[in-house]
């Protein structure tokens, strides 16, 4: 078996890439092709593209976790020490982007042992392996700790030690901190570099924000949109010369030092009241202690409001009850007229139709949403059936925001097979093209490359132009920063004063 | 039964530290003396030694009559409509209209009733008392059952648990996009529909991911070593020998007082 065999010899692994491709069944065209590289053993590479440019798809392939033919078809070649990547199983790491879709076992000790167990290795050491791989990436909790129980922080150094128990020669990370704090993500990343200066590991990580990888890595490689790759060097090289950092901003890379450059509407002078809190407690459920008390804030027609803060402060559940879908454990939260035109007072007590109407809420996680079977029926549901559109409409509104969003070749696509960032801009799409008085965003703009994020903050302006209000639970700065308005920060069980916030010309 | 049955509550009496296997084993034991026959003794006297022993096992009298409390309603159910359906024989104890009970009915009824607890209990003992990583264990190391199947089960018994707070936030999210629950009977039962069918979506496409990712850590091939051992103590010789005496005394008992009657004769 491969597996017994190649656990044998530990140590660097090298990954060599022959005109490889893969179509995805069910997909006219290729997810990644002609993709050709050799990453040498104990080679750092930040692996960049544009949104569905292919990334998770190559990373799936070298981890052996691709599937068979039925799944999809292959072309060219991809070898990891040598071996098929199914073959090399255990040699290779890989943590999804997803922490808590790769949950196993209902203890952290248990967790981090079950890749050790897999590959036979003896009772012993696989606790000492544990014990270490905790330690490397400084998850300090007892070994009976409920796995259930961590932050999403947590979980994400979670399921590295798990991965790090196998002593994998290849490490492949998929946006490893993606939805993280600031915080957060810098944890993951030193212990991730602490963890390649000790094992001296290969690494193959997929990040839009190249800044936070940058000094980590030795090596960039750039997959092309429409196949190939675009640039392979050096950080100092790929993303310093002027000749090819042009290239990457084309394409959609976040080169560190460059903006997306935007050209928004005017931002209004805010009109009146739509939304208003006082002393409001939000809890996740009735039998739940509240996460936020005595929350006192006015949402206003043409206001961009940011809600910031660290990982589990509550700021989802404080989105989920402004959006009139929790009830408010203690307080009010009234509308004005202005925003309910007749319609009970009180969010939570309107139906459904009459909600998404006014408030359209967009949740963290894009798949809860999904109604339909194709992305244009996604896109058509809210035009047609709840804003009642007529037909020509509905068409107008959706070609151009699908344009807009490069969503147009996807169309006829079925929305779960989307990738990471694709699946975001669909769920915001379905909004914006229903077209309520306020948006209210859980993290708009994950996983999203430079072009589509300048479409979607430019989209979301234009909004905010048109009077109508943009609710955004973030942690990307550039975001707030470019929309402007107004911040508010989730923190140790409260909301923090308002700062005022100029759009940064 | 609520679904929070599958997470135990563990205690730290002995009991739950004897192996699952032993005590899959007491509980088979009494559960087959129990079907074996319908009668009130035998039920009796298993029933009152689960209920004795409820201190010594570690389970919490209240915490269990919260989660249990649907199965003592199905028995009390079951045990009335026996009384009502049984054949009338024997001395006519309340008559109304048609509704009649006899001595023997009722009898019957009861002998139900208390059965269906005296049976339940010990599975139910079992789960409250037992983490189901220790089960999943001691099934693949002890009984040697293939372990992938046992450790797929383990994984999909948890993502059982999650999908309760999946149905949740699908509904939410589901209102969100106009598409909520109404007051109307037919939009409710269209919208309970949709939601359900969303949910299923969610678990495959969760069980889908958890495939791969166990996969990717190298589930599934060839043999595997176990962290934690599965193994025995003398907590399990009284675990059994507990079984097999509640379960003889139970016989005992039925064939003294000659209400023993066997089900297959
Ligand atoms: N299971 C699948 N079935 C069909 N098509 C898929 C599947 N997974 C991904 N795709 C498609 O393949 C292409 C590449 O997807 P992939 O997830 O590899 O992109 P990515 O570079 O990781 O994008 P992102 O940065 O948005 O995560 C996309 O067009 C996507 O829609
Ligand atoms: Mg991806």
């Amino acid at each position: 078996m491969g597996l017994q065999s190649t656990t044998a010899v530990p140590g660097p692994v090298p990954v060599l890439a022959e005109g490889w491709g893969w179509r995805h069944a069910g997909r006219k065209a290729p997810a990644v092709s002609d993709a050709s590289f050799s990453i040498e053993p104990g080679e750092r590479v930040l692996l960049l593209g544009a949104s569905g440019a292919g990334k998770s798809t190559l990373l799936h392939a070298m981890a052996g976790v691709l599937g068979d033919d039925g799944e999809g078809e292959e072309t060219g070649r991809l070898t990891v020490a040598g071996l098929r990547p199914s073959d090399a199983r255990g040699r290779a790491g890989l943590v999804l982007q997803d922490p808590e879709s790769q949950l196993v076992l209902a203890r952290v000790g248990d967790e981090v042992a079950f890749g050790a167990e897999n590959l036979s290795v003896p009772r012993p050491q696989i606790w000492d392996r544990v014990r270490e791989s905790l330690a490397d990436v400084g998850l300090d909790v007892p070994l009976d700790h409920p796995t259930a129980a961590l932050s999403g922080g947590q979980k994400q150094r979670l399921a590295l030690a798990s991965v790090l128990a196998m002593r994998p020669g290849l490490l492949l990370l998929d946006e490893p901190t993606a939805n993280l704090d600031p915080d957060g993500v810098r944890e993951v990343r030193d212990a991730v570099a602490r963890v390649l200066d000790r094992t001296g590991a290969t690494l193959v990580v997929v990040e839009h924000r190249v800044a936070v990888w940058a000094d980590v890595v030795d090596r960039v490689i750039v997959l092309a949109a429409g196949g190939g790759v675009l640039a392979d060097g050096p950080p100092s090289k790929v993303l310093a010369e002027s000749a090819t950092r042009a290239r990457l901003v084309e394409a959609g890379v976040w080169v560190p030092g460059h903006t997306p450059q935007l050209r928004l509407p005017a931002a209004p002078a805010p009109g009146g009241p739509l939304l208003q809190a006082v002393g409001l407690d939000v809890a996740r459920s009735r039998k739940a202690g509240p996460v936020l008390r005595a929350v006192d804030l006015d949402l206003l027609s043409g206001q961009a409001l940011s809600v910031t803060g660290p990982n589990g402060a509550g700021k989802s559940t404080l989105a989920l009850t402004l959006g009139g879908l929790l009830a408010p454990a203690r307080g009010e939260l009234s509308t004005t007229p202005a925003l309910h035109r007749g319609a009970a007072q009180s969010p939570v007590k309107w139906k459904s139709a009459q909600l998404v109407a006014r408030i359209g809420s967009v949740f963290q996680e894009p798949e809860h949403q999904f109604l339909t079977s194709t992305v244009a029926d996604e896109l058509e549901f809210g035009p047609r059936r709840v804003a009642k559109l007529p037909e020509a409409e509905v068409r107008r509104r959706v070609d151009n925001i699908a344009e807009r969003l490069r969503l147009t070749r996807l169309l006829r696509a079925n929305p779960f097979t989307l990738s990471g960032g694709e699946k975001r801009r669909l769920s915001v799409a379905t909004m914006l093209a229903t077209g309520p008085d306020i948006l209210m965003l859980d993290e708009p703009t994950f996983g999203q490359d430079a072009n589509t994020w300048a479409e979607l903050v430019t989209l979301l302006a234009e909004l905010v132009a048109d009077g109508k209000s943009v609710v955004s639970v973030t942690h990307d700065a550039d975001f707030t920063a470019a929309l402007g308005g107004s911040a508010v920060r989730v923190a140790d069980g409260g909301v923090q004063p308002v700062q005022t916030l100029r759009r940064a010309a | 039964m609520s679904a929070d049955l599958m997470t135990p509550r563990l205690s730290a009496s002995p009991f739950s530290r004897a192996n699952p296997v032993s005590k899959l084993a007491a509980a088979a034991v009494i559960t087959v003396v129990v079907m074996l026959s319908v009668d009130w003794v035998s039920a009796s006297v298993v029933l009152a030694a689960e209920l004795l022993l409820m201190p010594v096992l570690g389970v919490n009298p209240w915490l269990l009559f919260k989660r249990g409390w649907p199965l003592l309603a199905a028995a009390a159910t079951g045990a009335w409509a026996t009384a009502l359906l049984a054949e009338k024989t024997g001395a006519v104890l309340f008559q109304l209209g048609p509704v009649v009970f006899t001595d023997d009915s009722v009898a019957g009824g009861i002998a139900i009733g208390l059965r269906s607890l005296a049976v339940a209990l010990p599975g139910i003992f079992l789960l409250l008392t037992t983490d189901p990583t220790d089960l999943a264990d001691a099934l693949a190391q002890k009984l040697k059952l293939p372990h992938r199947f046992v450790l797929g089960a383990l994984a999909a018994m948890r993502l059982v648990g999650l999908l309760v707070e999946e149905w949740r936030t699908l509904g939410l999210a589901r209102r969100a996009r106009g598409v909520g629950a109404e007051n109307r009977p037919l939009a409710k039962a269209g919208a309970f529909v949709g939601q359900a069918f969303g949910l299923i979506v969610q678990a495959i496409r969760r069980a889908t991911r958890l495939a791969v990712a166990m996969e990717a850590r190298g589930f599934g091939a060839g043999r595997r070593t176990w962290a934690r051992e599965s193994s025995y103590s003398t907590v399990d010789v009284w675990v059994l020998l507990g079984g097999v005496l509640i379960a003889a005394a139970a016989a005992a008992a039925a064939v003294a007082a000659g209400t023993w009657n066997f089900i297959f004769v």
